[in-house]
């Protein structure tokens, strides 16, 4: 197996409120190799995005991280302050936002801005960092590169304005992409091309991508592996297509069947009953049981077992006679 | 860019006329100033002569149109009151003015910015909640309360500045400055405080709240998430977009701060245009309430237009329609 860049310890986030303590991250671990791509998948509020900001250490206050441990390329950095951690954010680290139409900063030049984030990062004079922003430009396939490096954001299109937050993202040519619903603002003609440019880096780079979206489309698409959330919670985890085509947590397989992709040729998609209980109102147990069909009496009390060796995190999943899809 | 400017300028003309019409017109509803000029041994003869000399008995247009003519040339007629011309007396005050303006405006901005940016980054500190309770003192007290109270302590119980007057001032070419004397600098400190300090607040807040809004967007984030210095977040990117709104403001508050002269003149005897409006209105001195209100006219429109243009170099957005936007 290839080297792991990114591994995640059972890992807390809480954020103290009116009515006690949320925990919107609740005791996930999962591991990125290099030249992957970990799908991270769930309903808004299951905690995806909050875990992709909580390894950059970009929570806003007072969310913070309560326990566990990230470790990135064998170094443990949830631990990191102020300065040691900004050095890390770019260089080992890169953001991608979901929105390409307020990612980048209005009234600066986006060569300017390619040239103050790899000085920030690596030793270049700025002819040396100016060539080096055009071919990071040409290689996220803006064309006419050495021209539009000096235009400033407003002059590209949504999905133009995307590659060049790419290319910022990896300019310093971090180890690990987290990419935080990289084309959910974009049109869908779009979207398949900047994944495709997402899949692509990684490949020739070798550089380890946690690609945190809702759209099952996009995970079938792009994803090697795929982690579930729900409620702030590790659902499952395993490989693309075992998750997709096999899934093991009713949770999952619900979410399946409701996703058009899946269940095309039905006429009615199918419905989770419920909703996504509030993070200060989790149930006790599995947090899913009250809209899960296979739910009985074990799954109200203690918490079902961890994901681990291609297991879900439940008492009853589904095994592979029962496939229903 | 040019066509831009050129269009500003023609609107600011057009304001400037606008301005012309109100102030004349407002004038002949002020007094009459016959009444003051001539003594109380007046005849009917002697006040039917001096308004045909002033020509006040034309009717409103064929005076408003002379004086539109004049004006242009900078010729504002003769003060009623002191028989020399208006422009002239104008000139000798208006460096007093123009002097206490830009000490005043240079305080309120300077410190305005780095208030407003020191509070808006520390935003939880201590220092910062003392410095934003502190400022609701300048936006609230009036000017005048503010003139009279640094009065009190800087010079009457602790006798360290002058409290009214220019000092000693060197006559440059017709420009009497007050940077040059020891005593001229001494005599700004007070009335430029006074004058500047809510401009100096109003910045600060404005500053802070925009800081604020801006520090909060995705390409903050963005930046962070480069692992951009603190500093280079603050001052390069969080700064130069929130300067945007805060210069419509500071535009205007500079022409406030030379509008509002009045008030901290007065209360420091300060010998600029201010006083002399004053003293105008007292005397029903057509000629130079008007001239003086063309002039705060002018500067308020020339300020707003090197605002406008000022917009083209921050902001590149409005810049579009000359590189071609895709």
């Amino acid at each position: 197996m290839s080297k792991t860049v990114l591994s995640i310890r059972d890992f807390c986030v809480e954020i103290p409120t009116r009515h006690g303590i949320v925990r919107p991250v609740d005791g996930v671990s999962y591991d990125i190799h290099e030249g992957e791509i970990l799908g991270v998948v769930g309903e808004s509020g299951a905690g995806k995005s909050m875990a992709g900001n909580a390894v950059i250490d970009l929570l806003s206050p007072p969310a913070h991280v309560a326990s566990g441990e990230i470790w990135l390329n064998g170094q443990r950095i949830d631990q990191l302050k102020g300065e040691a951690m900004r050095k890390l954010r770019g260089k080992e680290i890169g953001m991608v936002f979901q929105d390409p139409l307020t990612s980048l900063n209005p009234l600066l030049r986006i060569g300017d801005q390619l040239v103050e984030t790899m000085q920030t990062h690596l030793n270049l004079s700025d002819s040396q960092a100016r060539k080096r922003a055009v071919a990071a430009l040409e290689e996220v396939g803006i064309p006419g590169a050495a021209e539009r490096v000096n235009s400033y954001p407003h002059e590209f299109s949504g999905g133009m304005r995307q590659r060049v937050v790419i290319a910022l993202a990896l300019c310093a040519e971090p180890s690990l992409i987290i990419a935080d619903e990289p084309t959910t603002a974009l049109d869908v003609s779009v979207q398949a091309q900047i994944i495709a440019l997402l899949k692509r880096l990684c490949r020739e780079r070798g550089t380890a991508v946690m690609l945190i979206t809702h759209d099952m489309g996009v995970i079938a698409e792009a994803t090697d592996r795929v982690a579930v959330m729900y409620a702030g919670r590790l659902a499952e985890l395993g490989p693309v297509e075992q998750v997709l085509t096999r899934p093991q947590h009713p949770y999952t397989h619900g979410l399946m069947a409701s996703t058009p992709l899946a269940s095309a040729g039905k006429d009615r998609l199918h419905q989770i009953p419920g909703a996504m209980p509030r993070l200060d109102a989790v149930p006790d147990g599995c947090a899913f049981h009250p809209r899960c069909p296979r739910a009985t009496e074990v799954c109200r009390r203690p918490p079902p077992p961890k994901v681990e060796n291609g297991l879900a995190a439940c008492w009853h999943p589904l095994v592979e006679e029962e496939k229903v899809l | 860019m040019l066509a831009f400017i050129i269009r500003r300028v023609g609107q600011s003309i057009l304001v400037l006329l606008v301005v012309g019409v109100v102030a004349f017109s407002m004038f002949n509803f002020v007094g009459d100033p016959i009444d003051n000029m001539l003594g109380q041994e007046r005849t009917a003869e002697d006040i039917a002569r001096l308004r045909e000399q002033l020509g006040l008995d034309r009717n409103f247009f064929v005076q408003y149109f002379r004086f539109l003519q004049e004006a242009i040339q900078g010729n504002f007629g003769v003060s009623y009151r002191q028989g020399r011309p208006v422009t002239q007396i104008l000139l000798e005050r208006a460096p007093a003015t123009l002097e206490l303006a830009a000490v005043s405006s240079i305080l309120a901005i300077v410190f305005g910015i780095a208030l407003g940016v020191f509070t808006a980054i520390r935003r939880d500190g201590v220092l910062a909640h003392v410095i934003m309770s502190a400022s609701l003192i300048g936006v609230s007290l009036p000017t005048f309360l503010i003139g009279i109270l640094l009065i009190y302590v800087f010079s009457v119980e602790l006798g360290w500045l002058p409290s009214f007057g220019r000092g000693d001032v060197v006559d440059l070419g017709g420009w009497k400055t007050g940077f040059l004397t020891a005593s001229g600098l001494k005599a700004l400190i007070l009335p430029s405080i006074t004058l500047g300090l809510y401009q100096m607040t109003l910045i600060m807040r404005l500053v802070r709240s925009e800081m604020l809004e801006v520090l909060r967007q995705d390409y903050i984030r963005f930046a962070r998430a480069r692992g951009l210095k603190d500093r280079t977040v603050n001052f390069h990117h969080a700064l130069k977009n929130t300067m945007v709104p805060v210069i419509t403001v500071i535009g205007l508050q500079l022409g406030a701060i030379i509008a509002f002269a009045i008030i901290t003149e007065t209360v420091f005897q300060w010998p600029g245009v201010g006083l002399l409006f004053i003293n105008a209105i007292q005397f029903v001195d057509i000629p130079v309430m008007a001239a003086y209100l063309m002039l705060i006219s002018v500067m308020f429109v020339g300020i707003n237009l090197l605002v406008d243009i000022l917009y083209f170099f921050i902001d590149p957005r409005l810049r579009a329609d000359r590189t071609g936007g895709h």
